[in-house]
């Protein structure tokens, strides 16, 4: 086996060293008793050529393996990753790497992350952004138990049924065992958290709103953070598109307590649904609430800059079970990824990406109004949007990715099941007008 | 003979931060044709455009190359950081990730246009199952302690089905440091379970504090001083006799693969590291993967999607009444489980024996070679990890810390240190199987050259390291004035 290193030779040498007559005899404090006796059932091992043919096949099977129009976003989106991002990532010194706990060899880890949560915290308003949770839902769902843990005295969570319905069932885990109580907050007939109703709800420890909402909507955080202002709890707010806030009013401009987003449209490939990038920032306040690693300045005994993990008096291994949260191992690679796309689209690539995005599903919602879909929800959107389908389009929907490889949008009946007919769509700036039009001719 | 250090001076390039490099109006990359027209949004909801740096393309590209070159990784030298399973990291899993029926897959394009990756799904999880003796597992979970996060849910709701929540959870000294922190998300309070003279558990010390009250122990197997705890068996049997259950934290598997199956032996729910025991590479601290198998009792209680087969097709399935519910908002970390399932068909189940047999024979000989040179609180066969401490060179003033420091100027990432707990500047050791006997030589030589240091030149010691970009940082000044951002 190529990865194994040892000669027989070695290996006598190694056992006599080890004081062991063979390989078999390194393991007999394992009593008899609960050893293996037949070995493992598994196929024979693949060369490397077989391997490839394997994957191959196994990666053709997926629809994804020839290029192909996707329409879908829902947390998943398909933006254009320039070469240059997984050319740079996949720098070994970077990927095989651990953990930065020497950080001494570990400062290109460590200056990156730091980069990377500074442009995190310039992206979303906020003044902290820690170096990266496992996906949106999860560092959502830690939001909801800082807030719980903050006060005391309310044992809900007040969370917008218009908040990713994945991330919503996560909190949902993450609080069975605590007693705590998550409760939702409806939405109007506009397709909006309806703040009316946020209003009279009472004992919460905090308010969770995703703008731009799950059906893509911008939501009115101005109105949010003024109830939970109000009723002394934290606003929480997320969302799924990070390059929303290229154009968009940041959280951090409309007061917020806790940000959970997903990073996955900062140059990380879709990959199935993972692993994406979890962000999760907040104010200065709650420094010592936040779960996870942090990366800060230091001086070295030369007195020159270096960087440090910091503040890890609130992590596991230090706190033990009064820890913040249990995580340990975050999603560092895509967070060097997310800081490579920032700094490579910059300050007037952020604008203009996200300008098109928007462009785009402007474009898209008027050619399908114009097939006779009908456009349900009228308020603004950012690359995201509800029509409801014509009565024949559940077919031509297969048809179209049976013939043409295209993905025209998400049904959203088995997520709101009142939405029958009903489509969520995406257009990125990798759309182009020629496959919207195809799409507007064949559905119409 | 005193074989060469692999370490060395060489250049290396200073570089400011990423926004110091920033000129109005540089952009590195091209902005695709605008082919509809633009739609401006309501002035009301725009805001100020972020504050990015505006760099060329070869600025982006120099600044992580530079970035890069400050960084040791498994591709640069031996990384025998004790718990973590540093093993080399197979450059065709990249490839066979990377493909674009793999990388360019949507998660929501339905089950019928995803057959690929429901297929290698399911095959990892059978091929984990097996190798674990489980008869179930999910790939949901996306790192190890969310996979103790899963498996202490698993017991929760386990415990809520019989009708009778426990409140306490039993942790030996000797367990993963995640471990009490996860059991606290569910409720469970910790009770520390002192480990015996030989540095693994007691069926008495068990037996003495194992109640009704208490919903289970958690045991990591290896332990964390690298011993296998042999009186496995008989704990699963007292803790089952009272109602509990028994959790493996499985991120030590690299041990036992092909030797132990810890779903045969009495426990019933352990979570794996794809990112230790299956090679897949740690990315400077993620993404991970932890799968979580269990056996037919907690089975129901997974988390949903479950990957099902019927017939030749596969399809995910959340009907499931027991289930703790979703832990990702997907289905977990796809592009780690590619890779960890191209090692194991790379590996095959005699590969897979060879490593660990190969993984535990690296630790053994690092052990008895330099047992006379660093103190060995647990002079026992050891499995893949041997955990020393500094007592021998206290009485030179030098620490853990100062060997670990001093080993960066040999060339070697230093071991895990001050872990775990149960040994006082504990010094511990993982080599992994991938490295070879020469490059553990050199390894086991820098230790000993340094232990002479200690004795006679310390100050190489306490004002190491010298060769790396940075010396000792001041982690207790960085922590009093935290400054997070630029």
């Amino acid at each position: 086996m190529r990865y194994l290193p040892h000669t027989q030779e070695d290996i006598q040498k190694m056992l006599a060293v080890a004081g062991a007559g063979s390989l078999d005899d390194l393991f007999k404090t394992i009593p008899d008793a609960v050893k293996v006796k037949d070995g493992l059932n598994l196929p024979e091992p693949m060369s490397e050529w077989e391997l490839n043919d394997y994957m191959e096949k196994l990666a053709s099977e997926n629809i994804a393996c020839k290029g192909y129009t996707c329409l879908l976003g829902a947390g998943s989106y398909d933006h254009y990753i320039p070469a240059i991002i997984p050319y740079l990532v996949s720098r070994s010194e970077f990927a095989t790497a651990y953990t930065p706990y020497q950080p001494e060899v570990s400062q290109g880890t460590l200056q990156g992350i730091y980069e990377f949560q500074t442009m995190v915290t310039d992206l979303l308003g906020m003044d902290i952004a820690t170096a990266s949770h496992y996906d949106c839902g999860t560092a959502l769902a830690e939001c909801a138990l800082i807030a719980l843990r903050k006060n005391r005295k309310a044992d809900k969570i007040a969370v917008s049924d218009l908040v990713h319905p994945s991330h919503r069932q996560i909190i949902d885990t993450y609080l069975k065992p605590t007693g705590y109580e998550m409760v939702l907050i409806p939405h109007t007939k506009d397709g909006l958290t309806d703040i009316a109703t946020l209003e009279t709800m009472d004992g919460i420890a905090g308010v969770a709103v995703q703008s731009p909402n799950f059906f893509g909507h911008i939501e009115d955080l101005a109105a949010v953070k003024k109830i939970a202002d109000a009723k002394k709890c934290l606003f929480i707010t997320s969302f799924t598109e990070a390059l929303a806030w290229g154009i968009l009013k940041n959280p951090g401009s409309f007061g917020a307590d806790l940000v959970a987003g997903e990073g996955q449209s900062l140059g990380i490939a879709k990959t199935f649904g993972g692993p994406g990038l979890g962000l999760l920032a907040g104010t200065s306040k709650l420094m010592r609430d936040l779960p996870g690693r942090l990366v800060g300045r230091a001086k070295d005994s030369n007195g020159d800059d270096g960087y440090v993990l910091t503040l890890s008096t609130r992590e596991q291994h230090i706190r033990r079970e009064r820890a913040s949260s249990n995580i340990c191992s975050n999603n560092g690679l895509n967070a060097m990824t997310a800081a490579m796309y920032l700094s490579t689209i910059g300050k007037v690539g952020i604008r203009e990406i996200a300008q098109l995005n928007h462009d785009k599903a402007m474009y898209l919602k008027s050619a399908l109004t114009g097939a006779g879909f009908e456009p349900v929800f009228d308020p603004p959107f950012f690359n995201e949007f509800v029509m409801k389908a014509p009565e024949n389009f559940k077919q031509k929907r297969t048809d179209l990715i049976n013939r043409h490889c295209l993905f025209a949008g998400l049904d959203l009946a088995p997520y709101y099941p009142e939405l029958i007919d009903h489509y969520l769509f995406c257009a990125t700036e990798k759309v182009s007008k020629q496959q919207m039009d195809q799409l507007a001719k064949e559905v119409a | 003979m005193m074989t060469q250090r692999p370490g060395t001076k060489g250049l290396i390039f200073n570089e400011p931060n990423v926004w110091d490099k920033s000129r109005e109006g540089r952009c590195a990359i091209s902005l695709p044709k605008a082919d509809v027209k633009r739609s401006p949004l309501d002035p009301a909801l725009t805001g100020d455009t972020p504050d990015l740096p505006q760099l060329s393309e070869l600025d982006v590209v120099r600044h992580y190359t530079r970035l890069s070159q400050w960084n040791f990784g498994v591709d640069s030298g031996m990384y025998p950081l004790g718990s973590c399973t540093m093993k080399y990291n197979p450059k065709t899993n990249e490839v066979q990730a990377a493909r674009q029926g793999f990388a360019g897959a949507h998660p929501l394009a339905g089950d019928e246009c995803s057959q690929g990756a429901l297929r290698l799904m399911y095959d990892l999880e059978r091929s984990l199952a097996e190798i674990t003796g489980f008869d179930a597992v999910t790939l949901q979970p996306a790192a190890g302690a969310h996979g103790e996060l899963t498996g202490m849910l698993i017991i929760h709701a386990y415990h809520a089905k019989q009708g009778r929540q426990r409140s306490k959870i039993l942790i030996p000294d000797t367990a993963h440091g995640t471990n009490p922190a996860s059991a606290t998300l569910c409720g469970y309070k910790s009770v520390n379970l002192k480990s015996g003279p030989k540095g693994i558990l007691e069926p008495e010390a068990v037996a003495a504090i194992m109640d009704e009250e208490t919903a289970g122990i958690m045991i990591t197997n290896p332990n964390t001083l690298g011993l296998f705890e042999e009186n496995i068996k008989e704990i699963c049997e007292i803790v089952h006799a009272k109602g509990g259950l028994v959790y493996g934290d499985g991120a030590n598997m690299n041990a036992i693969m092909g030797v132990v199956k810890p779903g045969k032996v009495g426990i019933d729910v352990l979570h794996l590291n794809l990112h230790k025991t299956f090679s897949t590479p740690h990315g400077g601290g993620g993404p991970g993967s932890g799968p979580v198998a269990v056996n037919e009792k907690l089975t129901p209680f997974l988390p949903v999607p479950r990957v099902e087969k019927e017939l030749d097709t596969f399809k995910f399935v959340t009907d499931c009444p027991d289930s703790i519910g979703r832990l990702h908002t997907f289905y977990g970390h796809f592009g780690v489980m590619i890779k960890a399932y191209a090692y194991i068909l790379a590996m095959g189940a005699q590969g897979l024996l060879d490593a660990s047999r190969l993984a535990v024979l690296n630790a053994n000989y690092i052990k008895e070679s330099l047992k006379e040179t660093l103190n060995l609180p647990y002079d026992r066969p050891c499995m893949h990890e041997c955990v020393f401490n500094d007592a021998k060179q206290q009485e030179y003033h030098i620490s853990t810390m100062d060997m670990a420091k001093r080993l960066l100027d040999y060339g070697f990432h230093p071991p895990t240190v001050y872990f775990p707990l149960v040994v006082d500047g504990a010094f511990m050791v993982e080599p992994t199987e991938t490295e070879s006997k020469e490059d553990i030589d050199q390894f086991i030589d820098a230790v000993k050259a340094i232990a002479k240091e200690a004795q006679t030149d310390p100050e190489k010691l306490t004002s190491a390291p010298v060769l790396p970009k940075v010396t000792r940082l001041d982690e207790v000044a960085a922590a009093r004035k935290p400054c997070l951002r630029g």
